[in-house]
């Protein structure tokens, strides 16, 4: 099959409704001699949130790297929109992950480029033109809130400025999948809410299937128990409603030493019995 | 630092030589397909071409400059120094313009490209580009590689006739040689094959510093630590595969030439 043959493919199962947007099957990775990952296996279905939660080092953000092909596996198979990417060439993932965007732990945003160069990136590489890649690039920058400082090189920015034109980079062109990787990493309560409203309105406004990897159990738990409102912003939803005040759509994955300590819902993992699992979230 | 066994250093050689190898192959292929960047290419063009004209134009006149005057003493004692129009355009079209240019343009630009790779690679901007979905190897590697190639062959002419300019002033100035005779000596002494072997070599020496420099920095790892450590690695490595490389091409061109 040739590249434009397994391009056109993808773009087909993009389409299909059926099937999880990610799948992981006992997926294996070892840097050295040490098995960062080992056999791990969970699926996401579309519109879904999967929070990753874990120690430092414990492997989540290569998880997020296997999920987008910026990694390989040692073993065992990983599927995004029905695609086997561990066995794809590196030019057919490039066709895959422009229906994907990831926000990198310290934003990644290249520094010899303006805000809105940046913003545009994907836009310059897919040949937009310059007044339609400007508009989008405004539009985006609205949905972050910072249109102000599209001018600016990313050395002007603060942390949470450059987390959320990471953010903007991210979700320009409409991606079917958003990794997220810690994007409250390294940032102040008051601007890791911020950004955790932004994660939440893309969530509830676009419905777009995420990984969102943290440390930081809080901001987990806001997006469980929140939805964003587009006059209030983020409110916590109704505990007398039919859900009980938690959002049924975000899902937990816990890692711990390579491999999985727990995947499920939320109200599953406050009532874990599991005794690390308590102690970690204690 | 633990010191490696000789099984696990001889392992590693083994995978960065097959890794430098793929990285060369796969510039190369790329330049026969799209998408090409012809904006950055000509962007590292100015940065690596025009850049490095100052630096360039200064060796090659003053190393025409010391040519002239160390080859005199001893011409003198055979009464041939006329003849030192001849032995410098020989000395710097030949071995000592390319070389030099070379050596010069690594130290500047193998290590520029090291640095500048490796910082994106520690910051993770070449993941962000693969996850973007443009590939490095186009974007960053094979536009250093073209521009370092085409750049450095202009260059060595740059330092070529600044040299035996530089040999000329010494040569009037201060040997006291008529200048009109010293640029006729200088000409009459190249032959054809002088001027391609020359000429050839900066083509070996611009793609070594470019893949050198990309494949230190690609590989960095350590943080701003590892990028000092991967400049430093482009600017030896690529210094001495230019000289060994030299050493090849010249005796290659001697077979074919024969002389």
């Amino acid at each position: 099959m040739g590249d434009a043959e397994r391009a056109a493919t993808a773009e087909i199962d993009l389409k299909g409704e059926s099937g999880p947007i990610v799948e992981f099957k006992d997926v294996t990775i070892t840097f050295d001699v040490k098995p960062v990952l080992e056999g791990i296996s969970f699926a996401v279905e579309r519109a879904q949130t999967l929070i990753i939660l874990g120690p430092a080092g414990c492997g989540k953000s290569v998880l997020l790297k296997l999920a987008n092909g910026l990694l390989r596996p040692d073993s065992g198979s990983i599927r995004i929109f029905g695609q086997e990417i561990t066995t794809m060439r590196e030019r057919e993932l490039f066709a895959l992950r422009a229906h994907i965007g990831m926000v990198f732990q310290e934003s990644a945003l290249f520094d010899s480029l303006t805000v809105e160069d940046n913003v545009a990136y994907r836009l310059h590489e897919e040949r937009v033109s310059e007044d339609e890649a400007h508009n989008r690039v405004v539009e985006a920058l609205k949905f972050v809130e910072l249109e102000q400082a599209i001018e600016k090189f990313p050395a002007e920015l603060s942390g949470g400025m450059r987390r959320r034109v990471s953010i903007a980079r991210a979700i320009i062109t409409g991606p079917d999948l958003i990794l997220y990787d810690s994007p409250t990493g390294g940032l102040d309560p008051i601007t890791s809410t911020t950004i955790i409203e932004l994660v939440m309105k893309q969530r509830d406004v676009s419905h777009t299937t995420s990984l969102v990897v943290t440390h930081r159990l809080q901001d987990a738990f806001t997006m469980a128990t929140h939805r964003f409102d587009a006059e209030k912003g983020m409110v916590p939803l109704p505990k007398d409603g039919p859900d009980r005040g938690i959002d049924t759509g975000t899902k937990f994955l816990v890692l711990n030493e390579g491999g999985i300590k727990f995947h499920g819902t939320t109200e599953e993992l406050v009532r874990s019995e599991d005794p690390w699992i308590k102690e970690y979230l204690g | 630092m633990p010191f490696k066994s000789p099984e696990e250093y001889a392992k590693q050689t083994i995978a960065a030589v097959q890794e430098y190898s793929i990285l060369c192959w796969t510039a190369i292929t790329d330049l026969f397909s799209a998408p090409r960047y012809w904006a950055d290419i000509f962007t590292q063009m100015d940065s690596i071409g025009v850049g490095s004209m100052p630096i360039i134009i200064l060796t090659g006149f003053f190393t025409g400059c010391v040519l002239a005057l160390q080859s005199a003493t001893a011409l003198t004692e055979f009464g041939a120094v006329s003849k030192t129009g001849s032995l410098v355009s020989l000395s710097m079209v030949k071995e000592l313009g390319p070389v030099l240019t070379g050596l010069m343009v690594s130290g500047r630009n193998a290590a520029g490209m090291a640095s500048e790779l490796g910082s994106m690679k520690v910051t993770e901007q070449i993941d962000a580009m693969r996850a973007l979905g443009t590939d490095p190897m186009r974007k960053l590697v094979v536009p250093r590689l073209v521009a370092t190639v085409f750049m450095l062959f202009f260059l060595t002419i740059i330092a070529d006739a600044f040299g035996i300019g530089g040999g000329a002033l010494m040569s009037v100035a201060i040997l006291g040689l008529n200048g009109s005779s010293y640029l006729h000596d200088s000409y009459r002494g190249l032959v054809h094959g002088d001027i391609v072997q020359g000429l050839t070599k900066p083509l070996f020496s611009g793609f070594i510093i470019a893949t050198v420099g990309c494949y230190c920095g690609l590989k960095t790892t350590g943080g701003t630590q590892g990028v000092g450590r991967a400049t430093t690695q482009a600017v030896v490595v690529s210094s001495v595969f230019i000289i060994i490389v030299d050493l090849l091409v010249t005796r290659m061109m001697i077979g074919i030439f024969g002389s």
